[in-house]
């Protein structure tokens, strides 16, 4: 089921902001596949971008990753920077860098901890608040 | 550089809660003691860079102060460099007065997120707002647990640095938090961001503060009783925010510190005294770190045993630091190192002759580096 996002500016933070560049990304994790943009040159890279940060070409292209990957960092929230994730706590938001080499912000699915440093990591998408996110678990 | 440059005055506004003040006041305060502690008449300014106020960006800042100082420069501006700004402000002022675009700079910075609006640290980052990534604490956490996996940091190494800044700060009478933390009490404190704790944190301020900048031979020609000359300067950026940077526990700040050593033709060995930005305690170690006074991974070994508090062999942030003097970002740094090789600081290195001083920025995305003589 593809999820209809709104391009106008979000209510509430948690929302990502849809636009004409990363709407195949959010369209594509909706429908359970996690895309990332490889250039030309053979770069890889999260978030889109409308030109390459390694050859600045504009030739790219959406490819679809494995979903596994490994665990950089983790941080586990005590306090909430916002009302909107009060009833989250505690919870964990994490780096995971791709097997294809992109990295990118998500939440480890399962406790806290049992996280460590170097973790395989696999794709565990979830919807949120009707947006679906490209969480990860322990592999 | 053709000249040699020096520090002429400093200055800066009462720190801690401030309501009622603009920015703009703020920053006129802390100029206009610089301008006393200098000894010279404002008429002289013909520079004026502005480090913008984080809590609240404005159009044409830099004008605006530098309205409200009543002075019409050559140079002038604000720039958005995040925390690292004072120092790269300075080096762009050196390099201005020494291509001869002006002649005397005033470099100041004044915020009040204290008494007004504070959101900026609680920010959310993006689209990754959606995982909960908000807030500037989580990225430094976040570097802080990969440099605890790597090099096996502690959390006693981490409160070392914390509870130097501390007990430096609890005498100071300029300093918003007066209170002294022992390594029970650090360990103690509440996780906000696991791995990192509330004393792993800067304050929140209001504050204004300003230095004036002028060569050598122009301070002479002015009468400057105090002026102290700077050695050496360097900036260094890894722009990359932190889940895309290639490594979270190695900053461009060993570019900002290489540049800055070269040009002083000093060595870490040869510093006597430093002022290392200290937003959160991970930023000194891996300053440290980057900067050469250890090896990589090995600052948790290097600030133990009291190292890095006065009578250590490198008493760093002197005046207490963004953890206790005032979270202002990186001036009071400045400030203090002028006052070591001035040989008037409260905590006094005894003949300290090389001061180093480190702001940094965003998290951890710019870097600049500033050594200071006597």
């Amino acid at each position: 089921m593809t999820t209809v996002y709104s391009t106008h500016a979000p209510l509430k933070i948690s929302a990502p902001e849809v636009t004409e560049l990363t709407r195949p990304y959010w369209e594509a994790l909706a429908n359970g596949k996690l895309m990332f943009q490889r250039c030309q040159c053979g770069h890889a890279f999260l978030p889109a971008r409308h030109e390459c940060p390694s050859c600045l070409s504009m030739a790219l292209k959406w490819q679809e990753a494995t979903g596994r990957g490994t665990l950089v960092s983790w941080v586990v929230y005590h306090i909430a920077y916002s009302e909107e994730f009060k009833n989250r706590l505690p919870y964990n938001v994490a780096v995971v860098e791709l097997e294809e080499g992109p990295r990118l912000i998500t939440n480890m699915v399962g406790a806290n901890d049992s996280l460590s440093c170097d973790a395989a990591v696999s794709l565990a998408i979830e919807e949120v608040d009707g947006v679906a996110l490209a969480r990860f678990k322990l592999a | 550089m053709r000249e040699r440059y020096v520090i002429a005055g400093i200055g800066h506004t009462p720190f801690g809660k401030l309501p009622g003040r603009s920015t703009i006041s703020l920053n006129v305060e802390a100029s206009r003691n610089a301008l006393a502690d200098a000894g010279i008449p404002k008429s002289v300014v013909d520079g004026v860079f502005v480090k913008v106020p984080t809590s609240a960006h404005q159009f044409m800042y830099g004008q605006k102060v530098a309205e409200a100082l009543g002075m019409m420069p050559r140079v002038g501006g604000a720039w958005d460099q995040g925390g690292a700004a004072n120092i790269t402000l300075m080096t762009m002022a050196m390099t201005a007065i020494e291509a001869g675009q002006c002649d005397v700079a005033l470099i100041c910075y004044a915020d009040n997120p204290r008494s007004g609006n504070r959101a900026v640290y609680a920010r959310p980052r993006g689209d990754d707002a959606a995982y909960g990534w908000l807030s500037t604490a989580a990225g430094y956490a976040m570097i802080q647990r990969r440099h605890m996996h790597e090099y096996g940091t502690t959390q006693e190494a981490l409160g070392a640095v914390a509870v130097a800044c501390r007990s430096h700060g609890a005498g100071n009478p300029n300093a918003q938090l007066q209170k002294p933390l022992s390594m029970a009490q650090y360990c103690d404190s509440p996780l906000l961001v696991d791995p990192m704790r509330r004393d792993d944190c800067a304050l929140v301020s209001d504050g204004g503060a300003a230095i004036i900048v002028m060569s050598e031979k122009r301070a002479r020609e002015l009468g400057v009783k105090q002026a102290v000359p700077v050695l050496g300067f360097g900036n260094g950026q890894t722009s990359w925010d932190v889940q895309l940077r290639p490594s979270l526990t190695s900053t461009e700040a060993a570019r900002a510190a290489h540049t800055a050593f070269s040009m002083a033709g000093v060595k870490p060995s040869g510093v006597d005294v430093a002022q290392i930005y200290d937003c959160f305690t991970i930023t000194v170690l891996m300053t440290l770190e980057d900067y050469g006074f250890c090896k990589k991974g090995q600052a948790g070994y290097f600030v133990a045993d009291g190292a890095i508090e006065i009578g250590g062999k490198l008493p760093l942030n002197t005046s207490g630091g963004l953890l206790s003097e005032t979270g202002m970002p990186g001036m009071q740094l400045i400030i203090e190192g002028v006052r070591q090789m001035r040989g008037t600081a409260r905590l006094q290195v005894p003949g300290a002759k090389v001061c180093l001083v480190s702001n940094q920025g965003g998290t951890m995305h710019t870097h600049s580096t500033l050594l200071l003589g006597s």
